[in-house]
């Protein structure tokens, strides 16, 4: 944490709210996100509760396991979730528009264009919590491997062609998730807490209610005590008045509500399944419907105040102005989305349960280079971020006391113009360093010459982007009295080198794959309860 | 001493508490495991420690039950002496074991702890969160493996006491559900970190009569006093928050309540108090940040300053 965040943090303390730790939204937020409040059952790895999710705030599907540790109930669930998930991704999968995209032709080698199908908007699915990512990435691991009765017509439980191809849209969202800079998949506590200081722990920012109680505490009350209530307030019945932003639920729900509940609807169904005659069926019927709907409204009850939280999340995030580059990392998620969608379409298998060698090595490069390039584009865009690198010593901003043109040295003399600029930050500029300014959202660089007058001043050498000829183009070298701004970082990633093909792996990581065998499906526990 | 009930008569009770379905599939993963004389989980210790040894067949099990916690030590003792002699395996579910804690005995019962046929010794930790294609939550597995590493201390002293000492092996036996069933499968987890740490923290406790002899006379901690009169009990012994505790102890509102109104900026992360030198308060800090207080000399303070006037210059232009 930056000594600028901490010092955020503390008049978060002082004045009762939460404090910005952002002046722009450095995430994308789709027009129409997928909302997922999911819930677990306690211990069970594979059992959920139930689950809110929609796309439209007011009118939320409640699923519902009435028994968690029922194999077909769970099954019924996440099939539901596939109806109510795969749609919405679908949409965004049929609109597509055409880009450009370059590609090394596999017969003569060379770099070429070519058009292919860009989704024009990708899929967003927003959870609570970071809890909430690795519960999406543990359901997609879940139903990635199900058998349909079609691949395999001897299996057990066959699963609907459409739940193994969830799993995979979730395992994919899932990892998409570990890129820094990703808005594929969010978790809300993650996106406020990068937008606002509060001023608590960030261990204590997990909790969705606490944050939200400090970033916009209700009437008459401040951050610091609302936070409290939303942590520890319970209702005459020992409920927690926010209960967890899930999946996981309050101890005290499960034990005193939760669990006599299923019992009772334990019992509703075996007396149904006992039932003699029609007249006595109707009344058990009755009575287990009843029991269900207990259930129903306890899991609404436990989802509804997080869904709400996380509306109301999004509200706050949406008052932000947008980041001037978040728009174009979106595109990259869409590219993402599309590679994914591609991949589906070809009939590809699922995603397997280890990646290879060059995979795993080219998730890593990707994730380093994401990472480099958030922090610079966040930087660029938001004023608050560059005063943190300022304060590190990784860019300066001033003003332009002096200009003197110069030129190169070479056959064809070009302009050098040799810009000092006055400035009260401490930059770790070493000789001949390179330094850059953003010169219409283009980086433009420079060299570092030396320091004048006691090192208040800071000669450079601007090297490029000044056109072809002999004077530098109109605008393109910084003018006396003008507010420039340098980075010592780069603005623009490039790529690392490039790995070899799967199939040339050294031996020293394993060697080339081999062909490649299908996964074979998760074994199934014998019993039909867990 | 019950530091829930001490933090519910304070006025800031605990948030810990375990829901009946953890705790139903926990009990019957563990039944499981054990099942037929612990016949799958001896499988397991011979596959994962020690696959040289004969395959466990007729593995012993004796009867542990005594009445309290000393004669439960006591008997396990008794087992595990008779066990390293007998050369064969041996399961001993839910042994009792005592370690000396700051001067005051703790007992421990492990879920297992397995007597090879050399007549070492294995701590079995069964567990009910899954290993999902053969890795599982790395915060969960630290936390068996600080817990593998105390039962493995107590296993040493108790073993020093045995002639000839029977070694305590350092790998201890993860049991888990393999993926989203209910079969088991098994990690070897080396704990010679975690044993270094813990026994290291155990010599460097303060010993518990001096903690008591700091106290003020006639000090007690009753819950049912009147809070005031508890408050300043508890007041009496010195604790250093930080919002780690809140994970790990019972009284962690109470004390995170008393560090927010000291206004310790530890109460916001220990990263955030390194960071900030001498000043401790949050007072402290915003008035040197604002240039009221603090040697401008001092490089905490300056730094401040610095971080105080950029952000402040940025919040500015964001505004325009």
């Amino acid at each position: 944490m930056s000594l600028i965040s901490t010092l955020a943090r503390l008049e978060a303390v002082h004045t009762g709210r939460a404090q910005p730790a952002a002046t722009v939204r450095h995430r994308h937020l789709s027009e129409r996100p997928l909302v997922l409040v999911p819930l677990t059952t306690a211990g069970e790895a594979g059992a959920p509760l139930g689950a809110l999710v929609g796309t439209d705030r007011d009118a939320p599907h409640l699923l519902v396991v009435e028994q968690p540790r029922d194999r077909d109930l769970r099954f019924a669930f996440l099939a539901e979730l596939a109806d109510v998930v795969l749609p919405y991704i679908d949409a965004c999968a049929g609109a597509v528009e055409t880009a450009e995209r370059t590609e090394t032709d596999p017969e003569t080698g060379k770099r070429v264009k070519v058009e292919v199908d860009l989704c024009a908007d990708a899929a967003q699915l927003i959870v609570p919590s970071r809890a909430g990512i690795d519960f999406v990435r543990l359901l997609g691991r879940s139903m990635r491997f199900r058998r349909t009765a079609e691949q395999d017509p001897e299996a057990p439980h066959p699963a609907p062609p459409r739940v193994p191809l969830l799993g995979r849209w979730l395992t994919h969202y899932g990892e998409r998730a570990r890129v820094p800079g990703s808005s594929l998949l969010l978790a809300m506590t993650d996106v406020l807490g990068r937008h606002w200081a509060t001023g608590q722990s960030t261990l204590e920012d997990q909790h969705l209610g606490a944050l939200l109680a400090w970033i916009d505490p209700p009437e008459g009350m401040s951050g610091a005590e609302a936070a409290l209530r939303a942590e520890l307030e319970r209702d005459a019945g020992g409920q927690l008045l926010c209960p967890p932003a899930g999946p996981a639920t309050d101890p005290a729900f499960d034990n005193k509500l939760l669990a006599p509940a299923i019992e009772r609807y334990d019992r509703a169904r075996s007396a149904l399944a006992a039932a003699e005659d029609g007249a006595d069926a109707d009344e058990r019927l009755a009575a287990l419907t009843a029991a269900e709907r207990e259930i129903r409204a306890l899991v609404d009850s436990r989802t509804r105040p997080t869904w709400d939280a996380v509306w109301r999340g999004l509200d706050l995030l949406r008052a932000l102005p947008e980041g001037a580059r978040v728009e174009e990392r979106w595109t990259r998620d869409r590219w993402s989305f599309t590679g994914h969608r591609d991949r589906v379409l070809a009939g590809e298998p699922p995603q397997p349960r280890r990646d290879d060698a060059v995979t795993a090595a080219n998730k890593l490069a990707t994730r380093e280079r994401e990472q480099a390039r958030l922090e610079a584009q966040e930087a660029l865009d938001d004023p608050l971020v560059m005063a943190g690198r300022r304060l590190a010593g990784e860019a300066f901003a001033g003003e332009v006391t002096d200009v003197v043109m110069a030129y190169g040295e070479g056959r064809r003399p070009a302009p050098r113009p040799l810009v000092t600029v006055r400035t009260d930050d401490r930059p770790q500029l070493g000789e001949r360093a390179k330094v850059y300014r953003s010169l219409g959202g283009r980086p433009q660089a420079a060299e570092f010459v030396g320091y004048e007058e006691d090192g208040s001043c800071v000669v450079l050498r601007i090297v490029d982007k000044m056109g072809r000829g002999k004077e530098p183009e109109a605008g393109s070298v910084p003018e006396k009295g003008d507010r420039v701004c340098f980075t010592l970082f780069e603005h623009e990633q490039r790529g690392g080198a490039k790995l070899p093909d799967p199939e040339q792996t050294p031996w020293t990581h394993g060697g080339p794959p081999g062909e490649a065998v299908p996964e074979a499906a998760d074994p199934l526990t014998e019993e039909d309860l867990l | 001493m019950d530091k829930g009930a001490l933090a519910s008569a304070l006025g800031a009770p605990s948030a810990f508490g375990q829901s009946q379905f953890a705790f139903v599939r926990g009990n019957a993963f563990e039944a499981r495991v054990k099942a037929d004389g612990g016949a799958e989980l001896l499988r397991l210790v011979h596959e994962r420690l020690d696959p040289g040894a004969a395959p466990p067949a007729d593995a012993r099990v004796p009867e542990l039950t005594a009445t309290g916690p000393r004669g439960r030590a006591a008997r396990t003792e008794l087992a595990l002496g008779e066990a390293s002699a007998a050369g064969a395996w041996t399961l001993l579910d839910h042994p009792m074991l005592a370690l000396d804690v700051a001067g005051s005995p703790a007992f421990l019962e492990p879920d297992a702890v397995v007597v090879h046929p050399d007549g070492s010794w294995t701590v079995v930790e069964i567990k009910s969160f899954p290993m999902l294609d053969g890795s599982a939550d790395p915060a969960k597995v630290g936390a068996a493996a600080r817990q593998a590493a105390v039962y493995v201390l107590a296993l040493e002293e108790l073993a020093a006491r045995l002639d000839p000492v029977p070694p305590v092996r350092h790998r201890a036996l993860l049991v888990c559900p393999k993926d989203f069933s209910n079969l088991p499968t098994a990690s070897a987890v080396d704990v010679r970190k975690q044993r270094a740490v813990t026994s290291r923290q155990l010599a460097r406790l303060t010993r518990i009569e001096e903690i008591a002899d700091a106290l003020p006379e006639g000090v007690c901690f009753a819950p049912d006093l009147p809070a005031e009169e508890l408050t300043a009990a508890v007041e009496s012994v010195p604790a250093a928050y930080a919002p780690e505790c809140l994970s790990a102890c019972e009284l962690a509102f109470h004390c995170r309540a008393r560090s927010r109104a000291d206004g310790a900026v530890t109460a916001l992360g220990r990263p955030v108090r390194a960071e900030l030198g001498g000043l401790t308060t949050v007072a402290d800090v915003l008035a040197a940040a604002r240039g009221e207080t603090g040697d401008p000399a001092d490089p905490a303070v300056a730094a401040l300053r610095r971080a105080a006037a950029l952000r402040a210059e940025a919040l500015e232009a964001a505004c325009r």
